[in-house]
Formats: structure tokens, sequence, C-alpha cells
């Protein structure tokens, strides 16, 4: 009973505080030589005056956000068609953009539409891709997206990353040291930002599932840790470890039926175990008396990767997840930790100490070279992108936190600022998976 | 089900309601004993007499209740051992209470790495009232990390401020 009634009284709906949420803004330090393009203005036959979204905005906005493509002012157009037959290659050659965009949005119901996009090489005077999405007002704004993506892996040969996710923590204060923690998730580009959880105690480590349908995390709700997994649809959620001591740092396994954990007991040890979801069993893999911590599973679903202080300063091992010895993975410098591995399993990210400040690198896992990305004092908890071209990661700002995201090869920078507190831990969701 | 909630209701409102009625006395811990010496004489009923006898001062009202900690480090400092000492002696005279030690880190450095480290300054403070006598029943421990600074700003001072295992007592 008395469970039941905490219980409910932590697990509130935050739908109506979202709308006044306020937005990540996002300022681009692109460092490249970004490609020009055109996206002419979208055309519009329905029954309002206006389209419900302005979708050749925010196809821009996607591709100049990418930091790789500079679209052209719609000034310069000579012609701005919305149906491909009627473009005239020559007009767009003569601007020298690479590529063109085109299409136009219909109202086929009373909230039902239809995004068509076709983007043209006006050089070699072709077709690259053209497409057909339906949508809803609700889905508008991803069917851009998803359109952005289309576009941008045909221009680039990179699955684009438009239509993902992050989620992050938000930290309020309230007044001394009291503070509101929020676990928040919005778009990539920090729109439709939706808050999923909250707590006066501290939130912390979230982790998407592998079919981005549900959020890990650590809660500190009633001063002791203990991970939850909870449905973002629903917005349900299950405790699935509150054991004495230390419950932290979940990461879900390839297949999302586990959990890799950090449990430290009454003896505050900690280790790292592998969690069964449905059956709550552990497994432990690791028991030395340092810390063992930061488990991540290696997309392969065989190894996990952990920080350990083992060795004196925190270092990032390798276990198999069968047990065994850890072999030692980083070398370079006095303290590597948060070890996260792109989606294609070929680099580590971590944060590393870079002569006293804390930056975010990235190791190549067969050549062990590290690549040092970021530029902060105090960088943290990277996340690499779905298609492991990007990360993201939480650096500070006059004293708040605020999220980047950086090109893996650490060309392209730019900046995600919050109105609203100190935002940290992002995580990257995987590739959205849309219906068959 | 229904007859708990009654239950709690009923033990909700007899708390609410007796909380006025029930003002407890401060104790006056600088005059203690009552010494007698009132130029106006009167008879006393012994066992009755609520001016006499002497008052319990809050056992724990005097200890500092902050542990601070060194860079990267887990020690308990020399200076800090007496207070710790005293902790150990009221928790083994009061065994009915317990204590929850929160470890905490500075702000540097990976997230749940410092859970580690504030979990490590915690298990320090643990195993030295143990070693005192105290059993584990009466503690708990819980790493805050560098989840919830006391200072907030990113000077040395700062840091040194958040490096600390605070003690709480829990009923």
């Amino acid at each position: 009973m008395l469970k039941k009634l905490s219980f409910a009284i932590i697990v509130i709906v935050f739908a109506a505080n979202n709308a006044a949420a306020q937005k990540l803004r996002i300022d681009v330090q692109g460092v490249a030589q970004p490609t020009p393009v055109a996206i002419v203005p979208f055309g519009w036959e329905g029954n309002s005056p206006a389209m419900p979204l302005d979708i050749a905005e925010v196809i821009k906005s996607d591709l100049r956000r990418s930091g790789r493509f500079s679209p052209i002012p719609e000034n310069d157009m000579l012609q701005k068609p919305t149906d491909g037959a009627d473009v005239d290659f020559g007009d767009w050659s003569i601007l020298g953009v690479e590529a063109v965009v085109v299409g136009k949005v219909t109202q086929v119901g009373v909230n039902a539409y239809s995004l068509r996009f076709q983007l043209f090489d006006p050089f070699r005077q072709r077709q690259l891709v053209g497409y057909q999405i339906p949508a809803s007002r609700g889905t508008m704004r991803g069917a851009a997206h998803r359109a952005a993506d289309m576009i941008y892996e045909k221009l680039t040969g990179i699955k684009g990353v438009f239509g993902t996710k992050v989620a992050y923590v938000t930290a309020e204060q309230q007044g001394g040291r009291e503070r509101l923690y929020s676990l928040i998730v919005s778009d990539q580009d920090g729109e439709n930002e939706f808050k999923i959880m909250e707590s006066k105690d501290p939130i912390m480590s979230p982790a998407w599932s592998p079919d981005s349908r549900q959020l890990a995390y650590v809660s500190f709700e009633g001063s002791r840790s203990s991970i939850f997994v909870q449905n973002l649809r629903s917005g349900n959620r299950f405790q699935v470890s509150n054991k004495p001591g230390i419950n932290g740092a979940p990461a879900f396994s390839p297949d999302g039926r586990k959990l890799v954990v950090t449990l430290g007991g009454v003896e505050g040890n900690p280790d790292i175990y592998i969690l069964d979801i449905t059956s709550r069993q552990v497994k432990r893999l690791t028991t030395h008396r340092a810390i063992d911590t930061e488990g991540a599973w290696a997309p392969d679903g065989r190894h996990i990767y952990f920080t350990s202080d083992r060795s004196g300063g925190p270092q990032i091992y390798r276990i198999s997840v069968s047990g065994g010895t850890p072999e030692r993975v980083t070398f370079e410098g006095s303290y590597n930790a948060r070890p996260r591995l792109s989606p294609d399993g070929t680099r580590l990210a971590m944060v590393h100490n870079d002569r006293g400040n804390y930056r975010i690198a990235v190791m190549n896992i067969e050549r062990k070279d590290l690549l040092v990305l970021s530029a902060g004092r105090q960088d943290e908890s990277p996340s690499f992108a779905p298609n492991s071209d990007s990360l993201i990661y939480a650096t500070r700002q006059s004293g708040d936190g605020v999220l980047e995201t950086v090109s893996a090869d650490g060309l392209i920078r730019q900046k995600m600022a919050s109105g609203q507190g100190d935002v940290r831990e992002p995580v990257w969701s995987p590739f959205p998976r849309f219906a068959k | 089900m229904s007859y708990y909630k009654i239950f709690a209701v009923a033990v909700l409102g007899a708390l609410l309601a007796g909380c006025p009625a029930t003002p407890v006395p401060d104790p006056e811990p600088t005059d203690t004993t009552y010494d007698g010496s009132d130029s106006a004489s009167t008879d006393g009923m012994d066992g009755f007499d609520g001016q006499g006898g002497t008052a319990i001062e809050d056992p724990f009202e005097q200890l500092g209740t902050v542990i601070y900690f060194d860079f990267d480090s887990s020690e308990v400092r020399a200076a800090d051992q007496d207070l710790v000492a005293a902790h150990a002696i009221q928790l083994n005279e009061n065994s009915y209470t317990s204590v929850r030690l929160e470890g905490h880190a500075d702000e540097r450095g990976s997230r749940e790495y410092n859970i580690g480290l504030g979990e490590r300054r915690a298990q320090a403070v643990r195993q030295m009232l143990m070693i005192q006598g105290v059993t584990a029943s009466q503690i708990q421990t819980v790493s805050f990390g560098e989840e919830r600074p006391d200072a907030m700003g990113s000077s040395e001072s700062d840091y040194a401020r958040n490096r600390r295992v605070e003690i709480r007592f829990t009923d």
C-alpha cells in the first residue's frame, strides 16, 4: 500500500509544462568549407492561407546545422518552382549551387497532408531523390526531418540524423541548495522538448533502449539511488534496481533485454553487473575493490567497456560479457573515463584529461590513436549519433552546463544553448523505426 | 486496503491534532540544574515538580556534521578523526539512532565515476565508525557524486567545500 502510494505521488505527467519550456537555441561554429545548396520555398495547397509548418525552413536549418551545407538566400533565386518538372537547370548552375530541393505540401484531409519533395543535381540535370511522405499536423516536423535525412544521405553518403532525438537532464536552482531536476527528450535540433520526469532529488545517467521506446535512468528520490526504466509513450516506469548503496550507470544491451549497471552494495565497492530487465536477476562481472563503473556495451553485444581506477587513476577496460579478466584499453593520459562506443563499433569516446582540462576524446579501437574533439575545461558525457559521424556532449558556459555537438573528425562543432538552468548528460537516440 | 487507508488517515489526523496541543519545552543548556537558592521557600512534592532535575541536551547538537577531504582522496584528515570518534561515541550510547553518510565529490571529471569517489569517502567514515563499535545496521551510505554541490562555483575553494561527507541522522 505504502509503496504504491509513494509511487503515485512521484510519477506525475508533465505535459502541461512542456509548452512553456524554453527550447534549446543552436549556434553553429562550422570550420569546414560548406557546399552551397538551394532549398526553394515549398508550395502549399490547402484550406488555410499558409501551410502548418515552413518545410523548406526546417530542411534548410537541418542542412545548415550539419556544417556541411550553406543554403543560399531566397533573394538570390532566379526561379522558385514547386514541382520538379518546372526546374530550369541553367538558372541554378549559374548560381553555382550543387543541389536544388523543390517541393510542396498538399492538404488531403482535415488533419492529413502530403509532403512531396525532389532533389536535383543541376549540373548533371538529374533527380537524385524524390519522395512523398504522408503527415498530420503533429508529424509534419518529423516528416520534414525525414526529407532532410534523405537529402543529406544522397549528397554525403552518410545517413542523416535529423529525425533522431536526444535525452538530457536539466537542473534548475530553486533557491539555496534546492534544485529541480528534469529529464527531457527533444528533437536533435532542440525542438519539441518534452519533460518525461522531474524530481527535487538528482536524476542521472539517462540511456536509450535500442528501439528508442524506453529510457533507463538513475533517480535519487528518497535520498537513495535506484534505476528505473520508463516507457516514453505511456510515461509508465518500473524500478529495476533498488539495492543498498550505489545503483548506477545503466546502459542497454544491443538486444534491449539487459542493462549493464553499477552496483555498490553495503560495503560500497562499485562493480559492473549485468541485469536481466524481465527477471531482475543480476550477474556480477567484476570483483575488484577499485571503482568499476560506467559500463557500455559494444555493438556486437560480446564485450563491455567500463571505467576502473584499479591502476590508480581512472582508465578504460574491456571485459567479455561472460566474465574473465578485464583488458586495459586506454593508456594515454592519467584520466580516461565514461566510455561510449560508436554504433559502427570502430571508435571509443571518453572523457579525457588533457593537460588539466576534461575534454571529449575519441580513440580508434584498432589503431589506438586518440583525438581530442572538444575545447572546454569541464566537458563530459559524450554520446555518439546513431550514424557514428558526430557526438553530443555537455560543456560549461559561464557556470552552466550547455550541450555541444561535434563531428567525429573534430572539424564541425556547434553549441545548443538552453535558457533553462544547467543542462547535462545528453544521450543521442538510435535511429527511429518507421512503421512499415 | 481501505482499512489501511482509514488507519493512515486516523494516524495522520492524530498527529496533526496532537502537534499544537503538546508543546515540548526547550531544555536550557546553560542553566540546567535547579539550585534551590530562591528566597521564598516552598514545599516540594517529589516526583511531580517539573523544576527539579537535569535537562538532557540534544546529544548531536554540538558536533559538526560535515567532514572534508583532499583532492582525489578518501582519507579522513587527522583533524577530523576526533569528530568521527565523537559521533561513534554518540551512536554507541544511543544504539536506537542511525545515520546516513552522504558522500560528495567536486565537479571535475565524469559523473558516475564521481559517484564512486563520493561513495568511497562515505565508506571511509563508515569504516571508522564501525572500528569504534558502531553497528552496521546503524549506518547507511549514499553517494551523490557531484550532483549536490555545497558551493556552486568552480574555484579550488569551492571544490574543497564540495569534497565532503555529510552525516545525517535518521530515525
